[in-house]
């Protein structure tokens, strides 16, 4: 803390300064603590994926098809407070017979390190299309689902999530 | 590594208390480890190289029932849940793979009503 303070009487004039030595003004403490704060985001924020990697890696998983909106049900907390395990939950509508089941589920995100997070392969022998992990989220952002059926078709699905603390950026 | 095989894992796969035949049941699968990503760097700016489980296979008689390829985005002691149909007593084994030679195999006997 007092090195912050010497951060921020640098920038003061010397009547403020005194004020600030005398009486602990507020003033000074609070602008130490934007310069600190500020000075942290710079060295903690980690290398994003960019929504071209996001594109890039959900071709690679369909393999160059368009998923479409629906069937997918993606379930995850709108607001969550600690990004570093995030529950989740994705099910796909699917009468799981072997002439019609989900053959692969793939979680996304939009703004972590690496846009993948996991692939899940089903087949007729579990009986429901369901998942359900814990995950890690770096940032607020959009984390996608996607299923691919027996036919060959993809689907999807979207929830927009608010990180309060997020994770990867604790060492 | 030899650390990691000098550690002994602690790993769970948990069935419901009653498993019915023909019907779906939930398979949780709890594994410690802790998901190093591989983006962070430690106190003195080195990066912390990548340690993750990457694979978990799920045999039930030697027929592979379920599979799952994991990023550094899964979190520490991954959890992963999935449901399964059983026809008869079967042995379900669960392996986890992953980085520096992780290999951790635990079985359970799947005994349905």
């Amino acid at each position: 803390m007092a090195g912050d303070v010497e951060v921020s009487l640098g920038v003061m004039d010397e009547q403020e300064s005194r004020r600030a030595n005398a009486a602990e003004s507020p003033r000074p403490r609070r602008r130490a603590v934007l310069v600190a704060g500020a000075a942290l985001l710079v060295i903690a924020r980690p290398a994003a994926a960019t929504p071209q990697a996001l594109r890039e890696a959900v071709a690679a998983f369909t393999g160059g098809a368009t998923p479409r909106p629906g069937r997918v049900r993606l379930e995850i907390a709108e607001l969550v407070e600690n990004g570093n395990a995030v529950p989740v939950t994705v099910s796909v509508q699917s009468p799981m017979t072997a002439a019609d089941h989900v053959r692969r589920i793939a979680l996304f995100t939009e703004r972590n390190p690496e846009p993948g997070v996991a692939v899940f392969h089903l087949s007729p022998r579990n009986g429901r299309a369901r998942i359900a992990t814990r995950m890690r989220l770096a940032t607020s952002q959009q984390v996608l689902a996607l299923a691919e059926t027996s036919d060959g078709s993809f689907w999807q699905a979207s929830v927009d999530v608010i990180v309060t603390l997020a994770a990867c950026v604790e060492s | 590594m030899s650390d990691a095989a000098a550690t002994p894992v602690r790993a769970l796969v948990t069935l419901p208390r009653e498993v019915k035949r023909g019907e779906p049941f939930e398979v949780r699968l709890l594994v410690a480890h802790p998901m190093e990503t591989g983006h962070r760097a430690d106190a003195q700016g080195q990066r912390v190289p990548r340690d993750i489980v990457r694979r978990i296979e799920c045999r039930l008689d030697g027929d592979l029932v379920f599979a799952a390829d994991l990023h550094p985005a899964i979190a520490a002691n991954p959890y992963v849940a999935f449901p399964l149909v059983v026809q008869g007593e079967g042995t379900l084994v669960v392996a986890w793979t992953g980085d520096r030679g992780f290999d951790h195999r635990t079985s359970v006997v799947v005994k349905p009503l």
